[in-house]
């Protein structure tokens, strides 16, 4: 009764050490949680044609089919060996590298291979680190400005709420969440670029021109932004009222402390939580691919490469980008738990 | 009950008028109102009363009676940190050591926040920030008025925290509100509301989220506690067992207005008011049977929207029958001298109630 | 993979898109000022002015850069695996062959001209032995001779279709029915040349023998399948990445999907190459992947053509008529977009109720569902595309399509009901491909006026992807009991033979990858394209191809929905522009050039 004189602090408990092991076991769980998407995204596209009595190969070589080709694709894609045998070679290509044969042609490709299509002949390793850079580009520029502007509306609204400012900022939100990328996309694009012609809005590479890059990058992140930053400014709004509204709050009041320090540091640091919860997992779908902003922005991006993928039934690059993608948010959920764990002290990493 | 206090100096008469303060805190016609949808909530509405330095006052009643409503309000709490239209509105005059504070620049309040007058909340657990050390608590609480490097301030926290009774307190110091027991996180926060040795202290339920030992070990230190640093005290509860080894006075409150207050002998021993015969019959008493022990009040307490004109304890008052003479019964009691610096609102005769109390009361007690 | 949270709002995201059309009609010709059909303002050369014509041959200025810009990526640049009509078109910049189309608008660019041969073919008398004799001067990038070797390297690739598939495989079929040469890269013999149905007595000379006589045998030839493909340059499967130049123009860089730069051979000369005017220093390919963003820039200036030429999404045609009629055409497409009754799936084994169907239909809501007569193309009235020898246009309509029963005749109809034993009417299944709008509209367009009729059609979209896989199976569709298909056929080359032998010829009913979706058993029908094959002058050829449209269109298996136009953006900066029906209508790549070089 009374108190507890165990002293352990917090420390002994998830010390570096703890830290370790937990995040080794985490990574090991990422790893067992790839290897069963691999096997059904390879039930997914080796399996249910076969189901609806669709021929893949049929289909990839398209409009005068010789016999011979059909056969080639079938040997190449695989499409022959049974599924784990195509699932262990796919694994061995990792980190051994895979030799296609088939015809007189011999194609290699050098580990880590994460398989070859045999629609645009390339590896789908340097595609995926080529594409990988604007995809993140885009995905990180959003995410400053949808932080900056979505967290800030969205105290501004809490700490005013019922004002004018709140309620316009409240359907503002509420159209940034509803409007589809399409249409905001366009809308800007209409507006900025054919319009007004103030901003060029193509795809520069950042090596090329730095401000090419950067008029290349600004309508997608503002409209990609625009979507996040209204989800973050209505979460942000809810969270903050829910704390304001904490007993510590009041007592830092009753300490004497400047309300600017009531606001920005200990009801912020609470309202981050959920906020950054959110970032980490958007964050790690947003790098599988913005499909509809890259797709409307014509961005090179991991998304466009998944789209142009599934027009050309492109197996392999879908294969791969599926995989970048389970693993950017496999990533982004073990960033997120980490960071919860050093935000919030009960949270124990265990 | 022990040693209640002989002096009764720390109340005053319930002046209106006098805009000199002759006490180190004097409250005069305090009204918290809140709009809301429903409408006006009547949280407090007009209180009275002074306190001396070194004096504890007991402010007793239910749940929605007005007494935290009233500790916020000296604090200042109900003005700052209120967003969105429906501010609290706050009115009356509180002087606290010759200044008023309702009129005085906000700024100047809340530097009065944590060292003239600090406040220890009911549950520590929720009124602790849970992502931040205790000492990062203590530290923040002194040096926001001293000016100080945070070596020294944490110094100053690991002093605290040995001065409250906390084991290892320059190990505890880094634990976090949770990995503390309950006992433990109070005697923390008490720690950080008199790191600044404020000269008025406000206890709003200190102990009712405790366990009943813990509860006195509590009690014993704030008592120490007041005697080492000579602070002014208000210990807020519902529960008069609490207040009883420990007040000078009581005020005891009921929808929103004192009902009684007097020397806090005189309310125990000669309680002029219903309602304080059912706190003093629901008070738990170790040396009565289990089945003597409770006698609770019957009923809920008012609307504060909608207080009923008359006395407002007249729906739940077991006396409301009895026939009172030249009384209008739609007006409010007021408050009437009722012995040596005791007051009480009640419309029964002062002989009516004497009679009751010895006849009726006290024997079940 | 993970999409937005946007995603899955498919009808969401078609509304907005409505909304923005408004918008950017507006909103995108903010700068221009409006153009009058003689583009006098901007420079452009007017309404139709490259239409079969040749636009503002005068004003270009050798030089400057050439923007494509492109919705979609080839379905590979080498030359034997490409079978996009613009990669054929645009590979002229890059390759030559003995004989290419004339660079010349209309039906003339549809004629076979010299291009590394000296001449035309010198055939022997039974159409079996065609023989070229090559011209001085034609090198590789590297400066070296192409050789008649080099010539035959080139098309015997297409054998090797387990590395090189997807390209056309009228060569291989021709030269090599039964299938015994297995391709250069299993062959044996130390010069890999080991095709006996072609010979190169020396490097000048080529000689083509053939099993059997083929009267199209100049067309195939033209192809960019039988470009020459220098052995030590072969890359196999990878050479579409960059196929090494016997054209003007040689690869700088390609990185797919996003962006390929061609520059100047400088190893190529003028004097060797009679049709290539080789304008432009530099010729780029911008991919988008947003058409509406693409249609955009053209019409903003970005860019000066689509390599696509399919036409402007509706929005950009909308803007483009109304603020920049200078800048479009409107060719005749080579397309033919109609329905096709498979004969396996009952009641459509009788004339009668295939012909029901052919009357019930509302031509003209047929037409409007495709764009309408500018947007969508004239009202289709038989099976043989305008822009093919032989063909009469709208002249030929045996079903009175165009004229008397262009609303649908809901009488005649139920008469042919009648005379099929279902006075009542029946149900059947319309399947269109589901990543096509305009079919899916023109199916629902189809199945209201059938209701009229009696007729219960259901529509199936099935994954347009999988075409081949789908309707392609005639075990399938009778499975599936699609007793109407909505498909479109273009020519490979400008021939009956070339439009129609897949689709009309009992040989080509396969069981996987079938184009005769009518399953078209007709001796009648077999025995002229057999004609044909030995038919080497043009009138005559010409003759058998109306006769074999006649038959095709009195057997009543297809219900042709338009002869397919579109309305092409051309820049103000094109000069030398015009159509050609050897592309099926699209302006002829390989000669445009710039006003300014800037």
């Amino acid at each position: 009764m009374g108190h507890r004189t165990d002293s352990g602090g917090p420390r002994s408990r998830s010390g570096p050490r703890a830290v370790l092991a937990y995040l080794i076991r985490r990574l090991f769980a990422a790893a067992v949680m790839l290897v069963v998407i691999i096997v059904v995204v390879f039930c997914i596209f080796f399996l249910v044609p076969k189901w609806a009595g669709v021929d893949p190969a049929l289909s990839f070589v398209g409009k005068q089919a010789d016999p011979a080709a059909v056969e080639a694709i079938r040997v190449k894609l695989g499409l022959g060996d049974p599924i784990y045998s195509q699932v262990w070679e796919f694994f061995k290509g990792i980190f051994t590298g895979r030799t296609y044969a088939a015809g007189g042609d011999v194609t290699h490709c050098s580990a880590p291979c994460f398989g070859y299509s045999f629609r645009s002949e390339q590896a789908i390793w340097p595609v995926l680190t080529d594409r990988l850079p604007v995809t993140l580009s885009l995905a990180l520029g959003a995410a400053v400005l949808w932080l900056l502007f979505g967290v800030s509306a969205g105290v501004l609204s809490a700490l005013k709420r019922g004002s004018l400012w709140d309620r316009g900022a409240m359907v503002i939100a509420l159209a940034g969440v509803s409007l589809p990328i399409y249409f905001t996309g366009l809308l800007s694009l209409a507006i900025f670029s054919y319009g007004l012609g103030w901003i060029d809005a193509q795809y520069v590479p950042i090596e090329q021109s730095f401000t090419g890059w950067l008029g290349g990058m600004i309508l997608p992140w503002i409209t990609l932004a625009f979507l996040y930053a209204a989800m973050y400014a209505r979460i942000t709004r809810a969270t903050m009222l829910e704390i304001l509204g904490e007993d510590y709050i009041r007592t830092a009041r009753a300490k004497g402390l400047k309300e600017q320090t009531v606001i920005g540091k200990h009801a912020m640091r609470s309202t981050m939580t959920p906020i950054l919860t959110m970032l980490g997992m958007d964050l790690g779908a947003l790098i599988g691919g913005a499909i509809l902003t890259e797709t409307t922005f014509s961005l090179p991006g991991l998304g466009q490469a998944v789209l142009n993928g599934i027009k050309n039934q492109d197996l392999p690059i879908i294969l791969g980008v599926t995989l970048i993608t389970s693993l950017a948010v496999l990533l982004a959920n073990l960033v997120v738990d980490v960071l919860y764990a050093v935000i919030d002290p009960r949270v124990r990493l265990s | 009950m022990t040693e209640l206090s002989k002096s009764g100096a720390a109340v005053g008469e319930p002046t209106t008028a006098s805009p000199a303060p002759t006490a180190f805190l004097e409250v005069r016609d305090l009204r918290v109102h809140f709009p809301t949808d429903d409408g006006l909530v009547k949280s407090v509405d007009g209180l009275t009363f002074q306190l001396e330095k070194g004096k504890t006052l007991g402010i007793v009643g239910e749940s929605g009676s007005g007494k935290s409503v009233t500790s916020l309000g000296i604090m200042g709490l109900h003005t700052t940190g209120q967003y969105g239209k429906r501010k609290a509105q706050v009115t009356g005059e509180i002087w606290l050591d010759g200044t008023e504070l309702l009129s005085a620049d906000a700024e100047y309040v809340r530097k009065l926040r944590g060292r003239e007058m600090s406040m220890i909340f009911q549950d520590p657990l929720s009124a602790l920030h849970p992502y931040y050390t205790i000492g990062q608590q203590i530290v923040e609480a002194y040096r926001i008025h001293n000016k100080v490097d945070k070596k020294t301030a944490r110094r100053r926290a690991v002093e605290m925290l040995d001065r409250v009774g906390i084991p290892q307190p320059d190990k505890r110091v880094d634990s976090y509100p949770h990995e503390f027991s309950g006992g433990m996180r109070q005697r923390a926060m008490i720690a950080m509301s008199l790191v600044n040795n404020p000269e008025l202290l406000i206890a709003d339920e200190p102990t009712t989220a405790l366990d009943v030992t813990v509860q006195a070990q509590i009690l014993d230190l704030i008592r120490d506690l007041q005697k080492e640093f000579g602070s002014a005290v208000i210990i807020i509860t519902h529960d008069l067992g609490v207040v009883a080894e420990l007040a000078d006075d009581l005020l005891v409150m009921y929808g929103g207005r004192c009902v009684e207050r007097g020397p806090a002998e005189k309310v125990f021993y000669e309680p002029r008011h219903p309602y304080t015969w059912g706190l003093l019959g629901s008070m738990p008493r170790l040396d009565r049977d289990q089945q003597e022990r409770l006698i609770p009040v019957k009923g809920s307490p008012p609307s504060l929207i909608n207080i009923p004109s008359g006395c407002a304890f007249n729906p739940r008052c077991p006396y409301a029958d009895v026939p009172k003479d030249n009384v209008t019964r739609t007006v409010r009691p007021e408050l009437a001298e009722v012995g040596s610096r005791h007051w009480a609102a009640c419309h029964m005769t002062q002989e009516q109630r004497e009679r009751i109390w010895t006849e009726e009361i006290a024997p079940k007690l | 993979m993970t999409t937005q949270r946007t995603s899955g709002r498919r009808k969401q995201a078609m509304a907005a898109t409505a909304v923005v059309a408004a918008l950017l009609t507006t909103a995108a010709c903010g700068g221009g000022g409006k153009d009058d059909n003689s583009g006098s303002k901007t420079g452009a050369a007017g309404f139709d002015a490259a239409n079969n014509k040749v636009a503002q041959a005068s004003l270009v200025k050798k030089g400057g850069e050439l923007k494509f810009a492109a919705s979609q990526d080839a379905d590979s640049w080498d030359t034997t695996r490409g079978y996009y009509g613009f990669m054929w078109n645009f590979s002229r910049y890059y390759s030559r062959q003995l004989v290419t189309y004339k660079p010349e608008p209309g039906k003339a660019g549809a004629q076979i001209t010299p291009d590394l041969a000296t001449g035309l073919a010198k055939v022997s008398d039974d159409g079996k032995t065609y023989t070229y004799t090559l011209r001085d001067g034609a090198t590789w990038e590297d400066g070296k001779p192409i050789t008649s070797q080099d010539i035959k390297y080139g098309i015997e690739r297409v054998w090797a279709q387990d590395v090189l598939s997807g390209g056309p495989i009228y060569l291989k079929d021709v030269l090599d029915p039964k299938g015994e040469y297995k391709g250069p890269y299993k062959d044996t013999s130390k010069d890999h040349l080991g095709l006996k149905a072609i010979e190169t007595p020396d490097a000048k000379t080529i000689i083509f023998k053939l099993p059997a006589a083929n009267s199209d045998f100049e067309y195939m030839l033209g192809l960019t399948s039988a470009s020459p493909v220098r052995q030590d340059k072969d890359t196999k499967s990878k050479y579409g990445l960059k196929p090494f130049s016997s054209g003007p123009y040689k690869f700088e860089s390609y990185d797919p999907g996003k962006d390929l730069v061609l520059v100047r051979n400088t190893a190529w000369k003028a004097a060797s190459d009679p049709i290539r005017k080789a304008y432009p220093d530099k010729i780029s390919i911008k991919f988008f992947t947003n058409a509406n963003d693409l249609d955009s820039r053209l019409i903003a200036g970005d860019y000066d053509l689509d390599i696509g030429q399919t036409g402007l999404q509706a929005q950009g045609r909308a803007t483009a008529l109304k603020e920049h009629k200078a800048n479009v055409d409107n060719p005749t497409s080579g397309y033919i977009r109609y329905a096709v009754f498979p004969q396996s799936v009952k009641p459509f084994d009788n004339i009668h109720c295939r012909n029901a169907v052919i009357y019930g239909a509302d031509h003209v809501s047929l037409q409007t569902a495709r764009g309408g007569p500018v947007a969508g193309g004239d009202i289709g009235t038989n099976m043989l595309p305008p822009s093919v020898p032989g063909s009469e246009g709208q002249k030929y309509d045996p079903y009175q399509l165009a004229t008397a029963n262009k609303n649908g005749n809901v009488a005649k109809a139920k008469e042919e009901l009648k005379a099929c034993g279902q006075p009542n009417g029946f149900k059947t299944t319309i399947a269109v491909r589901n990543n096509r709008p305009t079919e899916v509209a023109t199916a629902t367009s189809l199945q209201a006026s059938l209701k009229k009729v009696g007729i219960d059609a259901d529509i199936d979209q099935y994954d347009g992807s999988q075409t081949s896989g789908i309707i392609g199976s005639p075990s399938n569709v009778k499975k599936k009991g699609y007793g109407i298909i909505i498909m479109g056929w273009g020519a490979d080359f400008s021939s009956v033979q070339g439009f129609g032998l897949p689709l009309w010829d009992s040989k080509y009913i396969l069981q996987s990858g079938n184009n005769n979706f009518g399953l078209i058993k007709d001796k009648a029908i077999d025995g002229l394209f057999d004609q044909y094959n030995t038919t080497l002058d043009d009138a005559g050829k010409a003759k058998i191809a109306t006769d074999i449209n006649h038959k095709v269109m009195e057997g009543g298996y297809y219900l042709p929905f338009v002869f397919e136009k579109y309305i092409n953006w051309r820049s103000n900066r094109l000069a030398n522009v015009y159509t050609t029906d050897g592309y099926s209508g699209v302006y002829d790549f390989v000669n445009l050039g710039l006003k300014s070089t800037k």
